[in-house]
């Protein structure tokens, strides 16, 4: 039985929506009739204004909500069909990067970069140095033993990052990652995403820095209004 | 900026610490399981005075003996305890004076001064040999060998009645006990439920980096069974206190009878933060796994 833990098979697409539509209980659709692929590997951005659904499409990825209708395809399974006791297998080869970051205050920097490699059931000991590496990577090498509360909201931000890439995902999905940095960090923190893409990762950023995608030069998914768009639209 | 602490450990709990060490929490299971401890103290001792109360009644029978007409009383009662003596299972019978006869018939007569105009039956009181006593069957046949007229009174209904009380007690006892475990599982679920809900958000980030619900929940089972663990130490000391307390008093006093509490049934006592957090871990897994459930 397919339990998602399965790798990519090569030019596997790592998402497909068809059709894909999202409402919150009784309320109008967020997602309306989305239908786009991504291939293993690939880099994009969703852009679109606020309220366009971009939050929405990304947690219809990271499995933190039901489409409504449509297919969602991920790894080449379908969503619908995955028992709910591998959606955690399946979720660890997701990274996500939350727009609030979703740290957890308890912990130290070091643990909460960490978090995903302990779900998993490793060692500390066949982590350490690699967090170490990771939080060094991201600037953080003198925060490891910092709350999150004391923690800066640049700082907070690249520690998100950081937990978000620490398992190697296949996919790696950021919510407005540089909204809370200055344009130099901003474009180190798009070095560390075309970094993690070009090791294998797929990644997709939603953002509102037009700026930032400018620079990038990658394809961009547009919503207006929950719909996929042109960009100039 | 606040400098990071260097006191912080790596690979800290999951769970915050402080989330099962709310002090009225603990309070609650310590007080329960203190309550659970007397309790099983108690039906301890009961069960142990209920055994003294019936061996010692076990071991004793009372005859009547009713002199014929060609017979003094006194030399019917004196044949009877010769007859009784020499019966299997008897240590010792001995016929009572006419004096201590009247003596105990005394408190329902009041004082009519003159009792010798009175028909007052002759006692014998026999010892029993409390391994393996006659029985009244047996004391019978060897009075009635003798052809003397007599009843045995080998106060079984007095045991019977004692037997049904102890029963009833041990009942009561363990009623109690069940009781106060309901309580402390209830009030166990009830904090999980609390800290679950109140940790929704960590619930959530464990999820989305792919911790599986059993995970989660087992997070919540340990923090609660170490809690009641504790707390189940704590009833159990106190508990412990009191016993001892009550042992080195009916070693000063003529309670040993009434309190026949041992040194040995503190013991009892030991398992009590073992059940305590077995419990714990048990409603507070099954609480968690469903409300995650729920939740998610």
């Amino acid at each position: 039985m397919a339990t998602g833990l399965e790798s990519i098979a090569e030019n596997e697409e790592v998402l497909r929506f068809d059709d894909v539509s999202l409402r919150y209980g009784r309320n109008a659709e967020t997602l309306k009739d989305l239908s786009f692929a991504l291939q293993p590997g690939s880099f994009h951005f969703v852009t679109g204004a606020s309220g366009a659904g971009k939050s929405s499409l990304l947690k219809l990825i990271y499995l933190g909500a039901k489409p409504s209708k449509g297919l969602i395809q991920l790894f080449g399974r379908d969503v619908s069909s995955i028992a709910p006791k591998h959606l955690p297998m399946l979720r660890r080869r997701i990274g996500v990067v939350f727009q609030d970051f979703r740290l957890l205050d308890h912990l130290s920097a070091f643990d909460n970069a960490a978090l995903p490699l302990r779900i998993a059931g490793r060692k500390p000991d066949t982590y350490r140095e690699d967090v170490a590496e990771l939080l060094a990577w991201v600037g953080l090498r003198d925060r490891e033993n910092a709350l999150p509360s004391t923690l800066a909201g640049g700082e907070k931000q690249r520690l998100a990052i950081a937990r978000a890439v620490v398992g190697r995902p296949d996919i790696l999905l950021a919510d407005e990652p540089t909204g809370n940095v200055d344009p130099e960090m901003s474009l180190k923190l798009l070095r560390l995403f075309v970094e993690m893409n070009r090791m294998g990762t797929t990644v997709l950023i939603a953002t509102h820095d037009q700026d930032l995608v400018a620079r990038s030069g990658k394809p961009v998914l547009h919503l207006v209004e929950g719909r996929l768009a042109p960009r100039d639209s | 900026m606040a400098q990071p602490s260097s006191r912080l450990a790596r690979n800290a709990p999951l769970l915050p610490v402080s989330d099962a060490r709310d002090r009225g929490l603990v309070f609650v299971v310590a007080t329960l399981c203190f309550l659970a401890c007397l309790t099983t103290l108690a039906v301890l001792v009961a069960n142990r005075a209920t055994q003294g109360w019936t061996t010692q009644l076990q071991s004793q029978a009372t005859v009547v003996v009713r002199p014929r007409a060609n017979e003094t009383p006194d030399s019917a009662a004196a044949r009877a305890a010769e007859a009784l003596a020499s019966v299997s299972g008897v240590v010792e019978a001995r016929a009572l004076e006419k004096s201590q006869a009247e003596a105990l018939v005394a408190p329902w007569l009041g004082d009519i001064g003159d009792l010798d105009d009175l028909p007052i039956p002759r006692l014998v009181t026999v010892e029993l040999d409390p391994r393996s006593p006659a029985t009244s069957k047996d004391l019978n046949r060897a009075l009635k060998a003798q052809g003397l007229d007599a009843l045995v009174d080998d106060h079984s209904i007095w045991t019977k009645d004692i037997a049904r009380a102890a029963n009833l007690a041990r009942g009561f006892g363990i009623g109690i006990f069940v009781l106060i475990i309901s309580a402390a599982g209830a009030v166990i679920a009830f904090a999980t439920r609390a800290g679950l809900r109140s940790r929704r958000d960590l619930v959530e980030v464990l999820h989305l980096v792919g911790a599986q619900d059993i995970y989660i929940a087992r997070l919540f089972q340990e923090r609660f069974a170490q809690m009641a663990g504790w707390a189940g130490s704590l009833g159990a000391i106190g508990a412990a206190v009191i016993g001892a307390a009550l042992r080195l008093t009916i070693d000063r006093s003529d309670l040993a009878l009434t309190l026949p509490i041992a040194w040995g049934d503190l013991l009892a006592l030991l398992p009590c933060p073992l059940i305590a957090a077995l419990i714990a871990a048990v409603v507070a897994r099954l609480t968690a796994e469903t409300l995650i459930a729920e939740i998610t």
